[in-house]
């Protein structure tokens, strides 16, 4: 039974990852990567990892899938055009090709002595033993426990990092020049537009609204604009 | 099934991130195969772990995810940042550093 399932889940990875790698349209990509990850939430099942598997699916396929749909569509449909190229790819573009398949082979044919071609005679076997119960391995109170004892700093570094990537994405997404004028604006005027700064990627910016203050901090100063021209 | 199965799973599964890293040009599916890479490891990371009975390797494993997470955050805050300023999605153009 564990067999069969595992055959099952290990074609839906490994032809969800083909898909990813050839789909010309991003978003089929970011749909074969979701079915993907489902796959292979089954193999940590089958490997006991409960908790790594749930959180694979709810926090990577849901969360941060979620993620890339929305950015596929917000950057719209860049599907690469790619059907000219591969008619005639040209002597250079065909020797590139030969040189990536060529590198690729390489990369399996090493990646796969070195880990199945190690002395590990464990490697054959179908893993340590394993006990069901409340605390048995792979359950959140597993992972919990050690998370928490033994890799405690490893937890806290890994939450400092969320916190540095969280403020490095609204740095590198806000806007840069301001906004344009628009006629309909509406502003309310609250002591938090007077604090902050200007263009730090606050709702109100985001769909097209500006503070007065704020508008009138950034017109005193002349090369606020002209920095990052669009 | 035995573990060695599922190493050639994962072999397989990062090999055709690479495979999609080196050849795709958009940035958008280069990032999707980086993630194809580390699941990729993080396949290998379980398998050993439920090879030896421990659990270092899903922890090592739920940091990897932290990390990705991370990347695709900074990634596609980049890709954001790049269409705003209309320049072009796609990595063989992309070769200056100066904006």
């Amino acid at each position: 039974m564990s067999s069969i399932l595992f055959f099952i889940a290990a074609i839906g990875v490994i032809s969800g990852a083909v898909g990813v790698v050839v789909l010309r349209n991003p978003f089929y990509s970011v749909l074969a990567l979701v079915g993907h990850l489902l796959s292979l939430a089954v193999l940590f099942l089958l490997l006991r990892a409960e908790f790594v598997a749930a959180i694979q699916v709810v926090i990577y396929a849901g969360a941060v899938m979620v993620l890339y749909v929305f950015v596929v569509a917000y950057v719209g449909d860049q599907t690469e055009p790619l059907g000219e190229r591969l008619r005639n790819p040209g002597a250079v573009g065909s020797q590139l090709r030969l040189g990536g398949a060529i590198v690729a082979g390489a990369l399996l044919v090493e990646l796969l002595i070195a880990l199945l071609g190690t002395g590990l005679q464990a490697i054959d076997g179908k893993g340590a033993g394993y006990s069901p119960g409340p605390e048995a391995f792979g359950t959140p109170a597993y992972i919990g426990k050690l998370l928490l004892t033994r890799f405690l700093l490893a937890f806290e570094v890994a939450s400092f990092l969320l916190l540095m990537a969280a403020v490095g994405g609204v740095v590198l997404a806000r806007r840069r020049h301001g906004l344009e004028e628009d006629d309909d604006e509406q502003d309310v005027l609250t002591p938090m537009n007077l604090l902050r700064p200007r263009s730090t990627g606050t709702m109100a910016e985001g769909i097209g609204r500006r503070p007065e203050g704020v508008h009138q901090a950034q017109t005193s100063r002349p090369d606020a604009g002209s920095r990052f021209t669009p | 099934m035995s573990i060695a199965w599922y190493l050639a799973v994962s072999a397989i599964v990062f090999t055709l991130g690479a495979i999609g890293v080196i050849t795709r040009r958009n940035p958008l599916v280069v990032l999707l195969c980086l993630e194809l890479m580390l699941n990729g490891g993080n396949l290998a990371l379980i398998a050993f772990s439920r090879m030896w009975g421990n659990g270092d390797g899903q922890i090592l494993a739920i940091v990897v995810m932290t990390v990705a997470a991370c990347e695709v955050c900074i990634g596609l805050g980049m890709i954001v940042a790049l269409y705003r300023r209309h320049l072009p999605i796609d990595v063989d153009e992309l070769r200056e550093l100066q904006g």
